[in-house]
């Protein structure tokens, strides 16, 4: 009986609130006349316990599929790093020339210690950053293998254009050894595989606090920075004030190099972006004005069959000629 | 005067099949010239400053030497 009831106000429940009013109507009159005898009691008894039986369920499933699992804590995320305007990001906007050269000065003084940037190549540099001239003065600075000569041995040869930029370690390996066990990842793409691309490491190189927080847990070697996920990052912070001398006098401080080399980075990871964006403002001028110009031929076309009016026109009952 | 101008071009260009042809070639040239010129105006406007060539003048040493 009770079983009955709590499946009879379910339905009225879910009836109503499907707004359907004459099923609501159905539902009472069907069970008027299904049990006569139902006392107000027993209807209260009813209407609660389906109400329980319906707020549980709907509990239940909240509880099973509704929060979010992370997989991660917090901490292990790493702090989201905050959306900074950078202009290089807007649609019609080339890098800052003269930022990428503050910049390739800071990676070359500072993060080239450490990271590589092994898929530029000097080459890619001329006519961005350097004229032709520094760049070879630049790439003869280094020693590239030759092609093995008669007696099969490789000998060094000064560096040239179309050698790629010198990395501080030979692999991966005298890497790890000489920074107590933890890689210093290749640089040449890392806007791109990094989430949050600039935004994320332009938070990253400044956003070392000056000693961590009370009850963070740093491990040894390591050091503390809240957007790094885990928190306990091996490359302790680099960019202090001054640190390098700008050759166009601009201040060096934290943030400027910061904002530089990333930039910089951005370049190296995406050297075609400003061809792409020039092109790509063409393609969507173009596109629009060909968009415009097919809806206006639509509506040319169209106009006459939008237009026209169809009469009926009887014939006239007196002089039909049938 | 319409009606002249157009039959004009139509004779000129459109009646006969090879010429049509040439004048849509042409056209497609000269116009990707136009376009591409002038969209390359308003971008080196819109961002002025910012690109290689606006700041090369800076670093170069000998004019004639560089490409």
């Amino acid at each position: 009986m009770l079983a009955r009831s709590c499946l009879r106000s379910t339905r009225a429940i879910a009836s109503a609130r499907n707004g359907a009013v004459k099923i609501t109507k159905r539902a009472a009159s069907s069970s008027s006349s299904g049990s006569a005898a139902d006392s107000p009691l027993r209807m209260n008894i009813a209407a609660v316990a389906a109400t329980t039986v319906a707020a549980g369920s709907i509990a239940w499933y909240y509880h099973l599929y509704g929060p979010t699992a992370h997989a991660m804590t917090p901490a292990e995320e790493g702090l989201h790093a905050p959306k900074y305007p950078w202009v290089h990001e807007q649609f019609f906007k080339t890098f800052d020339h003269q930022a990428l050269r503050r910049g390739f000065q800071v990676y070359r003084e500072v993060c080239a210690s450490c990271h590589s940037l092994s898929r530029v190549p000097y080459r890619a540099l001329v006519g961005t950053i350097l004229t032709s001239d520094e760049a070879k003065a630049l790439a003869e600075e280094n020693e590239y293998d030759t092609e093995p000569n008669d007696q099969g041995e490789i000998e060094k040869r000064p560096g040239k254009l179309a050698d790629y930029l010198p990395s501080p370690y030979p692999n991966d390996e005298a890497a790890r050894f000489s920074n107590n066990g933890a890689l210093p990842p290749d640089l040449s793409l890392i806007v791109k595989a990094r989430h949050g691309g600039c935004n994320y490491i332009f938070s990253l190189l400044t956003g070392y606090p000056d000693e961590p927080p009370a009850g963070a847990q740093v491990g040894d070697g390591l050091n503390f920075n809240p957007y790094f996920p885990g928190t306990g990052i091996a490359m302790a912070r680099v960019l202090y004030e001054g640190l390098v001398d700008y050759e166009d006098e601009t201040p060096a401080t934290t943030s400027q190099m910061a904002k530089d080399v990333v930039e910089f980075l951005n370049w190296a990871a995406e050297p075609e972006l400003d061809d792409r964006k020039r092109m790509g403002m063409k393609v969507l001028v173009v596109t629009s004005v060909m968009f415009a110009l097919s809806v206006w031929v639509k509506r040319y076309k169209w106009a006459w069959v939008k237009s026209r009016k169809i009469v009926y026109d009887p014939p006239k009952s007196g002089n039909s000629r049938h | 005067m319409a009606s002249i101008a157009s039959s004009s071009l139509y004779n000129a260009l459109f009646r006969r099949n090879y010429t049509m042809l040439g004048a849509v070639f042409a056209g497609a040239f000269t116009f990707e010239m136009w376009y591409g010129s002038t969209m390359d105006k308003i971008w080196d406007k819109n961002n002025r400053g910012r690109q290689w060539k606006d700041i090369r003048s800076k670093y170069v040493e000998d004019a004639e030497e560089e490409e």
